[in-house]
């Protein structure tokens, strides 16, 4: 399929299920103020807007969060000592432009200032709550975490492997599409399907020397695609009260560059990315986690050293412990936090071997998080890992006690 | 954000006390969580002793250097074989099949033909996104492929005198043994003045390397010998492996049938002198592979073993370094077992390719020092001998012939039990 041919048909099948969404009944109106929104449902499509802000200026509020930790790390045996951080100093700013448009933006500072991102500045105009248009750079669906990623909204002080070595999250994209939230009997469906710029060379052409969709964030997405050929993403989530939600997403775009100025140089290349998400209670425990397979076209030369499979997952456990009374708040709680991941970033085996590939890592952190209050959090954290490298060698242990603070503000 | 509903208060007591039981636990030994560095004799990385705080410093930052992958961006390619010294050389130890270095040429009635108008003699099999691999040309004649060495303890056998090389050499088999080791002889180039001439002029350099024999120079790094000097080796690596340019080699490895010479349009040199000088003197300055079991009764009857043997004749136990500017490899007696010549192995290792004055059955005498931690880097699997063919030591040894033919008959003849001794101390090395 020519690269037209495929923007043409994405565009058809992006129309086909908005007219599709505009013919079923909404179930409730959309936020229109982070503020002060109206959601019965909190749903991961939400997330962006279910956030407290601490200032309200006519039709314009202000708020973010800061996150800050000391670290005392070592892989076998071998590290620098304790060292303290301030991760992230995020500001978000939300406007009500009219009763039907809304504006979003976060700002983040990493690690103080060596990182400086404009990670999100959208509108979305309310057609009906079932369809909604959003355009600018928005958080492409890629599981829960890429949209949810707010360090108040997590226990523990690292992210997850799977959701920043498989899906690049932070992913931002300049983009457009529909999203919206329909009302089929007993259960919430959402949707988000978009066009973006999409990754980059960087996937392969990188200084990680392997697979890396995190190395395909050009800074340039912003400001044209190096393929003039948009990467499709979409997520489709049910909720339902008891159970939670649960959502399947997907990206797949073009990454290289086959065509300079008309003429082609190299042959299409493309990633794609299959995600499951899921936020669900077992009893008292909270259950959060997501998992990704990767499919990269990896020129052949290339293959084995860099991957063309990828997968990994995560499930975050939490189990609310105490709730102390402590004066000045009333919500304080205590909670006892498991996570346990896995990656794998080239999967197969050596051709000349037959052995598999290495390149994994596996980790369990345990912990316990402290809320003082709900968008406060402090956090302990233990953290033991074992890497294996590409040639699978034997894992390298390590370990890391991890103590942080995250607030919105 | 955690459900609001909480355990019943007996649970909850419990769970206390397993909390407070691993604060304890932590903190009482947290260095153990903290994970415990492996036994130095069980890996081939660490430093040299005696080096003093800023060498330490220099080669902690060519360690950095070592281990950094180098993307598009920051020169890598066009053509190259890996992206860091590291994908070759794992835990500083020998090299996996994944990164086997493929070297070809031709026989010409003049001589041998590296095929330098095809891209030879080394084949860059990996390209940067948009660009080409170089292919084997089928004109070809000879080739080989090559697993990379070990570089630890690397530094001392840099620091041994010309002149040591020139007594254990018998090139025309003087003493009868059925053993010629030949020097590898080199004629002089434009690189081997600029390596030497920097080697040289490092403060306090009293050493005799890089002397003339015969109007040419000794070489005694890579496979075949064909690099004189640490610096060399490493310069060439980068970039006939990485196609990252120095000022040593400024211009990129291209593949002749795209025909750019422009390379990969990052500004050369891609690694700065310094960068060369810190990887270098990290090779330079990492510690010998360590024995393990030296004590035990088999390896001492496997060593005794070795020693009455002509094994011990190609891979001398213990060389001394001449005069050194880095005080801990000043004049120094280690245990490489290598003489660093060529000898004739035989027609089942002539690949029909060939370097220097080297003939296509001859190769250096591989170290054997940190043999018993080769499949610790090597993903589990021992790849021996210089294409990684042998995946044990008894392979590697049925592969000996030529000079090294009646040694091979020698350990053939060996019982069972002195076999497993003179294998338990090869693994001890």
């Amino acid at each position: 399929m020519s690269q037209r041919q495929w923007t043409t048909r994405t565009g058809l099948a992006l129309a086909v299920v908005a007219i599709a969404a505009s013919s079923l009944r909404a179930q409730a109106a959309p936020p229109t103020s982070g503020a002060t929104r109206s959601d019965t449902v909190r749903t991961v499509q939400s997330g962006i807007f279910d956030r407290p802000f601490i200032a309200t200026m006519g039709r314009t509020a202000v708020g973010g969060y800061v996150e800050a930790n000391a670290n005392i790390a070592r892989e076998a045996g071998i590290g620098d000592g304790l060292s303290m951080e301030l991760r992230r100093f995020n500001i978000f700013l939300f406007s009500t432009i009219s009763s039907r448009v809304r504006f979003l933006s976060e700002l983040e500072f990493e690690h103080g200032t060596q990182e400086i991102a404009l990670e999100t500045a959208l509108i979305d105009v309310l057609v009906n709550p079932s369809f909604v248009l959003r355009g600018g750079i928005i958080l492409p669906p890629l599981g829960a975490f890429n949209v949810n990623h707010d360090s108040p909204r997590w226990n523990f002080v690292d992210r997850p492997l799977v959701s920043t070595r498989i899906i690049p999250a932070t992913l931002s994209e300049v983009g457009f599409g529909v999203h919206g939230r329909l009302a089929p009997p007993r259960v919430g469906l959402t949707y988000d399907l978009y066009l973006v710029n999409g990754l980059g060379e960087g996937v392969i052409a990188n200084a990680e020397g392997r697979t890396s969709l995190a190395g395909g964030k050009a800074a340039e997405r912003f400001a044209e695609d190096n393929n003039g050929s948009p990467a499709f993403t979409g997520r489709v989530a049910v909720q339902q009260g008891r159970l939670g939600e649960l959502g399947l997403s997907w990206y797949r775009g073009v990454y290289n560059t086959p065509f300079i100025e008309g003429e082609r140089v190299d042959v299409t290349r493309s990633v794609s990315l299959t995600a499951i998400d899921v936020n669900t209670h077992i009893g008292r425990v909270e259950v959060r986690g997501e998992g990704a397979v990767v499919r990269v076209d990896v020129p052949e030369d290339l293959r084995e050293v860099f991957g063309a499979r990828q997968w990994g997952y995560h499930v975050d456990a939490t189990l609310p412990l105490w709730r102390p009374r402590i004066r000045g708040f009333p919500d304080a709680a205590v909670n006892a936090d498991v996570r346990v991941e896995q990656i794998d970033l080239n999967v197969g085996r050596f051709a000349t071997t037959f052995a598999p590939i290495g390149d994994t890592e596996a980790a369990l952190s345990v912990g316990v998080s402290v809320r003082p209050v709900s968008g406060t959090v402090l956090k302990v954290n233990y953290r033991r890992s074992r890497t294996v490298d590409l040639l699978g060698n034997a894992p390298v242990p390590g370990g890391a006690f991890q103590v942080g603070f995250a607030t919105y503000f | 954000m955690p459900s609001p509903r909480m355990l019943p208060s007996a649970l909850r007591r419990r769970l206390y006390i397993a909390f407070a039981a691993f604060l304890v636990g932590a903190l009482s030994g947290c260095d153990a969580l903290l994970t415990e560095a492996p036994d130095e004799t069980e890996e081939l990385a660490g430093l040299v002793p005696g080096l003093s705080a800023p060498q330490r410093a220099l080669h902690l930052r060519g360690d950095g250097e070592f281990a950094r992958s180098f993307g598009p961006a920051d020169g890598l390619g066009p053509i190259f074989v890996a992206a860091s010294c590291e994908s070759c050389h794992v835990g500083d130890g020998k090299g996996h099949p994944l990164f086997v270095i493929t070297r070809f040429g031709r026989d010409l009635p003049g001589g041998f033909d590296p095929m330098p108008s095809a891209g030879g003699p080394q084949l860059q099999n990996r390209a940067v996104l948009g660009y080409i691999a170089e292919q084997l040309p089928s004109a070809a004649t000879g080739v080989t492929r090559l697993i990379a060495p070990a570089v630890s303890g690397l530094g001392f056998l840099d620091a041994v005198d010309d002149t040591t090389l020139q007594r254990l050499a018998d090139p025309a088999d003087a003493n009868g043994d059925g053993i010629s080791g030949r020097l590898q002889l080199l004629d002089p180039t434009a690189m081997h003045a600029n390596v030497f001439a920097i080697e040289q002029g490092g403060a306090g350099a009293t050493g005799t390397r890089g002397t003339l024999v015969g109007g040419r120079h000794i070489g005694r790094f890579g496979k075949k010998a064909l690099a004189v000097n640490l610096l060399q080796q490493v310069a060439t690596a980068y970039h006939e492996d990485m196609g990252i340019t120095s000022d040593l080699l400024p211009l990129d490895v291209v593949n002749p049938a795209v025909g750019d010479a422009g390379g990969d349009g990052v500004p050369e040199p891609e690694a700065p002198m310094s960068v060369v000088h810190a990887v270098t003197f990290y090779m330079k300055t990492l510690k010998v592979p360590p024995r393990r079991d030296s004590a035990s009764a088999d390896v001492l009857a496997g060593e005794a073993l070795f020693a009455a043997s002509d094994c011990a004749k190609c891979h001398v136990p213990s060389l001394t370094t001449g005069a050194s500017a880095i005080a801990a490899l000043d004049r120094k007696t280690f245990h490489p077992f290598t003489d660093l010549l060529l000898h004739d192995m035989g027609a089942a290792l002539d690949d029909g390719y060939t370097e220097g004055s080297a003939t296509t059955s001859e190769w250096r005498t591989a170290p054997l020092w940190g043999l018993g931690l080769a499949a610790a880097a090597q993903g589990g699997r021992m790849h021996l001998l210089h294409d990684g063919r042998a995946s044990s030591v008894e392979d590697a040894i049925s592969s000996h012939g030529g000079e090294a033919a009646a040694s091979r008959t020698w350990f053939n003849s060996l019982s069972a039990v002195q076999r497993r001794q003179l294998l338990a101390y090869l693994h001890s090395l």
